[in-house]
């Protein structure tokens, strides 16, 4: 499908933010100016220069590196997270909506139940059994976004099981399987895609805000949310600190919020 | 060939249970073209999706028999059915227009059937894809075998729904008012079509219609149904010419008229 600039200037500018920040956490992971995490007591709060064009943190790690290997957690963090989401949510989504009956009942107000708590208390929870660190986040951010996932894929199954064309595949002896996943899961495709990239929105933020507390990335691992809670205490001595992290997270969300819009107006 | 031999539907998913279709007999014969008519609601439709194996087994209760060269299709496993379904069973919908996925290209969904039943590579599929298409008299089936449903017409789209349906040279197509969503014209080219593959591949056919004169032209047999039974049955002429029942006299008698019209 071709799409005009015109057309649809969301989608663009989402792919080419997306995109921008996507090059940069690649690049943040085989190559960064300095060390993210070599210290330098010199450079204690270096201003911007021509060798730091970011400046330098309270321990003189260099900012520009580590929002570089910052990100790249992030996005990790993030990928790792709606790839949870979406696979176990699908999977339950269309079994529970293509079956429907009493299993699907069950399932639903499970996810209710789980939907019922704030998210950020339940990864809390989660966390505070099994550990914190970067694969901890992930699994327990993945688990919270199964749910919405879950239910999405389930209305888009129950609008589609009783269509001509699936009651068609069956006729043409098609199991239920592959009536489920090669003839009904591609007609989803376009309302996932766009749920998927507010969900890296999501999880995006939801790493930043659980870094920022204190109970996700743990250091010396360098995240986004969590320079963001460092920067804090130098607010008014290096504002540039909290500025070129917090725009960094901004943008980030900004491209996903553009991709997700752009995105919709096709679904 | 196919015998359904008193055919009750029942659904089950309300408080009180509701039978649609009363003892509903067909006997149908190879290479035979068998009308059902009736008006909304008469349970044609719920007759040819319980031949079909459509419904569902918990939700609706189904007595009697459909015996299908002597297997009966309400009680046996559903991966026998499967192996009919497809197969020997194919229908045609009314909806050309949804009866489709509109996210596969025209010649996988036409191909679908030969993949689930046969051992055919992609390649070989494919020709007989194309040869297929051709046969429905599609133009240029090799450009339409890589479109999606949305760049065909409803015609064109009912044409590759035929096709679907009797790439695996079934023994039985059901078309469930095959037309009744086309204009005219396009009506016509499709009852021919049906007529053409029923002479050249012995397929039988049992057409689902409430129109009349559709029915008068393509069938040798028909059955007349009101409020889930079937109040006639006969050779076409025979009951149209000389109905019996009350019922089948008003049916016929509904039948829009030009002389008539130019009178008032």
């Amino acid at each position: 499908m071709k799409v005009r600039f015109k057309e649809n200037r969301r989608l663009y500018i989402g792919l080419i933010i997306t995109g921008l920040m996507l090059i940069l956490a690649i690049t943040g992971k085989f190559f960064t100016p300095y060390d993210p995490n070599a210290m330098d007591s010199a450079n204690k709060l270096a201003g911007i220069s021509a060798k730091h064009i970011m400046g330098c943190d309270n321990f003189g790690r260099d900012i520009f590196s580590r929002i570089l290997a910052g990100l790249d957690t992030t996005m990790v963090v993030a990928v790792g997270t709606v790839l949870i989401g979406v696979t176990f949510g699908t999977v339950i989504g269309a079994l529970t909506g293509y079956y429907g009956g009493r299993p699907d009942e069950i399932m639903m107000r499970f996810n209710d139940a789980v939907l019922a708590f704030p998210s950020l208390l339940l990864a809390l929870v989660i966390i505070s059994i099994m550990g914190s660190g970067k694969m901890n986040v992930t699994i327990a951010l993945g688990i919270l976004f199964i749910p919405g996932y879950a239910r999405i894929v389930r209305g888009e199954f129950l609008k589609c099981r009783n269509l001509d064309y699936v009651q068609s595949a069956r006729l043409m002896g098609a199991s239920y399987l592959r009536i489920m996943f090669v003839h009904i899961l591609p007609n989803t495709i376009p309302v996932l895609l766009s749920t998927v990239a507010i969900g890296f929105n999501n999880a995006v933020l939801a790493e930043a805000g659980m870094s920022f507390l204190g109970i996700g990335v743990q250091p010396p691992d360098s995240s986004l949310g969590r320079m963001l809670s460092e920067s804090q205490s130098y607010l008014f001595l290096r504002p540039g600190y909290a500025l070129c992290t917090g725009s960094v997270i901004a943008l980030l969300i900004f491209g996903f919020a553009m991709l997700n819009e752009g995105l919709e107006k096709h679904a | 060939m196919l015998d359904v031999i008193d055919l009750n539907i029942e659904f089950h998913d309300h408080i009180t249970p509701e039978t649609v279709v009363y003892d509903f007999d067909l006997h149908l014969d190879e290479g035979e073209i068998v009308g059902i008519v009736g008006e909304s609601g008469s349970g044609k439709s719920m007759s040819a999706l319980a031949i079909a194996g459509l419904l569902s087994r918990k939700k609706m209760k189904k007595r009697g028999q459909i015996l299908f060269d002597g297997v009966d299709l309400l009680t046996c496993s559903r991966d026998t059915l499967r192996k009919y379904q497809g197969n020997d069973i194919c229908m045609v919908f009314q909806e050309p227009m949804t009866s489709l996925n509109p996210v596969k290209r025209i010649g996988w969904q036409v191909g679908e059937s030969l993949r689930l039943h046969t051992e055919l590579s992609e390649d070989e599929i494919r020709n007989k894809v194309i040869k297929m298409l051709e046969d429905v008299e599609l133009q240029d089936p090799e450009s339409i075998y890589d479109k999606y449903p949305h760049e065909l017409s409803g015609g064109m789209r009912q044409r590759v729904m035929i096709a679907a349906a009797l790439i695996c040279n079934p023994k039985v197509l059901i078309a469930d008012e095959p037309t009744t969503a086309l204009d005219v014209t396009v009506q016509a080219q499709i009852i021919k079509l049906l007529k053409k593959i029923n002479k050249k591949t012995g397929t039988a056919i049992l057409f689902i219609s409430h129109d009349l004169s559709v029915v008068r032209k393509l069938c040798s047999r028909v059955l007349v149904m009101y409020k889930g039974r079937v109040v006639e049955t006969g050779e076409v002429n025979e009951v149209f010419d000389f109905p019996k029942e009350e019922y089948t006299k008003r049916l016929i008698a509904a039948i829009p008229r030009m002389e008539k019209l130019e009178y008032e």
